[in-house]
């Protein structure tokens, strides 16, 4: 697998500075269309591992349909005024907050180059894959086949996330306990 | 790649900006102008003949008209929301194919700028980013009416996409493929036999419910009557573009019939049979008596054509549906999308998997 190390700095580099971005707008909404373009960017790296399905899955459920809903709830809600303005930060905080940082990211680097452990290489190459008829058709039947029990059980997860929704969402509020 | 390669795939691109960008004019025209044949008015026809220079009038006034920015919006996403709108409309019309794959001295040639395997996917992925661009218009206008419009908008597109991919999914299990090409060259099969006739697996013949639903469903992702809810002007002055002047307007007229250029390609594409001929121009490229390179090349054309003369039909549609139909209410949109559209798509997928299942498609 011979990724063009160019496109990945590019889209790596503009996914760093589009996630500091995410942190340093004040503006919620301007948050959110960072993220999108964060989200984005993955997706060119995952197009660049030759895993197009994944890219095009990528952008359609988190660029095309999770952000749009947030976006939205932002917008309905109106919180574009910064509601955790916390005043003028502590120096104290500052510090700790860029020691943890440094720290974090030491650890990180650390972590990957002093592990042993090799990746094992995946059952299928990517000439495999291209011979079985692509992507798609290969993790389609993956999916459906030695995969199903956790494939059903997410479904199921979701299916209790939405009930939940509902449950919150028709309780009336302010009404006696047991009439709602 | 050789030069060739790269000559080839500049000439595909340039064809596709070209296509995109000549639609938005051409398109204006034939609006007001269907517009007025079905109210049993004249139109615009004094700038040239049958007045088809109107647009031209148009542009130039849109062109030399001040751009004037409101002081009260945020500068920099009030600028970018236009281009965020067209782009995705440029976008998505690489992975329809035009024509069937040749090959010419030993060059293969693919007649769509992009052919992916994950086709329609891609063409969902990037579509659905469109909505970003109305939504960053809206916010960034500060005006509530331009808001509401966007805050439409964002709730259309969650609603309606949902029943668009589902519609497609039952499409896909009948060919078996995501890849657009694939799905093309399966609706060339036989699906019946009537004699002499034979009639093709057309998308249509073998998913009529699904192709309502996508229909349905594309009108309201290009925010076309009777769902063009974001722009209302009736209620809600203009919408999402209120604030915008001559060229962002135009920006946002550009992608919308970007958009429904897209959408009329893809209900040619997927139900219609895309660049498979339309009946009788087999024999007229069998009559034409050429041969080798001539014969292919006109086989090209015709296919093109039988595609172009598809997604003229659809357009038409688009004007006929957008100047019969009143717009929907809020609610109403909602209720379709949901209570109708949604448990629609899932028991249309749920009749394809018995038919397959039982062999009959």
């Amino acid at each position: 697998m011979d990724i063009s190390p160019v496109f990945f700095y590019l889209f790596a580099g503009l996914a760093i500075a589009f996630s500091v971005l995410v942190v340093l707008k004040k503006s919620p909404v301007a948050s959110a269309f960072c993220l999108v373009v964060v989200f984005f960017m993955f997706a060119g790296i995952y197009a660049l591992l030759d895993a197009h399905l994944i890219a095009a899955v990528q952008v359609l459920v988190y660029a095309g349909a999770i952000m749009v809903l947030f976006v939205f709830v932002i917008m309905l809600l109106n919180a574009d005024s910064p509601s955790f303005d916390l005043g003028r930060s502590h120096l104290g905080l500052r510090v700790g907050a860029v020691a943890a940082c440094v720290v974090l990211l030491g650890l990180f680097v650390y972590a990957f180059r002093a592990s042993p452990l090799q990746v094992p290489p995946g059952a299928l190459t990517a000439a495999q894959i291209d011979a079985a008829g692509g992507n798609t058709r290969v993790i389609s039947r993956l999916m459906f086949s030695e995969y199903i029990l956790p494939f059903e059980l997410t479904s199921v997860l979701l299916l209790a996330g939405i009930v939940g929704a509902v449950a919150i969402a028709k309780r009336k509020l302010g009404a006696p306990e047991g009439t709602a | 790649m050789d030069m060739i390669d790269v000559e080839i795939m500049l000439a595909k691109v340039l064809l596709i900006v070209l296509m995109v960008l000549q639609a938005a004019p051409i398109m204006a025209w034939v609006e007001r102008r269907g517009a007025a044949l079905i109210q049993n008015r004249l139109g615009p026809n004094r700038v040239g003949p049958l007045g088809l220079f109107q647009s031209i009038a148009d542009a130039i006034k849109a062109m030399f008209k001040e751009d004037l920015v409101p002081a009260h919006v945020s500068r920099f996403y009030y600028l970018l929301a236009p281009i965020a709108c067209l782009i995705p409309a440029f976008m998505t019309f690489a992975v329809i194919p035009m024509a069937a794959p040749i090959t010419i001295e030993g060059r293969s040639i693919h007649f769509q700028v992009a052919d992916l395997n994950v086709g329609i996917l891609y063409v969902f992925a990037v579509a659905s980013l469109g909505v970003f661009g109305i939504i960053m218009a809206g916010w960034s206008s500060n005006n509530k009416f331009s808001l509401l419009g966007s805050l439409r908008s964002c709730s259309q597109m969650i609603s309606y996409e949902l029943s668009l991919g589902l519609s497609v999914v039952a499409l896909i299990m009948v060919y078996a493929s995501v890849h657009l090409g694939e799905i093309v060259q399966g609706q060339a099969e036989t699906l019946l036999q009537l004699g002499p006739i034979a009639i093709p697996k057309l998308g249509i013949f073998v998913q009529p419910l699904g192709f309502l639903l996508f229909l349905t469903a594309v009108h309201a992702e290009t925010n076309r009557l009777p769902f063009d809810l974001p722009e209302g002007e009736t209620e809600i002055v203009a919408g999402y573009h209120t604030e915008y002047g001559p060229m962002g307007f135009s920006l946002f007229m550009m992608a919308e019939y970007g958009n429904m250029l897209t959408a009329s390609g893809l209900l040619a594409t997927l139900y219609f049979g895309g660049w498979q001929m339309l009946p009788g121009f087999a024999y007229v490229h069998g009559a034409l008596g050429l041969s080798g390179n001539a014969h292919i090349l006109a086989g090209v054309g015709l296919q093109f054509l039988s595609l172009l003369l598809k997604v003229i039909f659809f357009m038409l549609l688009f004007v006929w549906t957008r100047w019969t139909l009143p717009r929907f209410r809020y609610d109403q949109v909602m209720d379709l999308g949901w209570k109708v559209m949604f448990p629609l798509s899932l028991v249309n997928i749920f009749i394809t998997g018995a038919l397959i299942y039982l062999g009959w498609i």
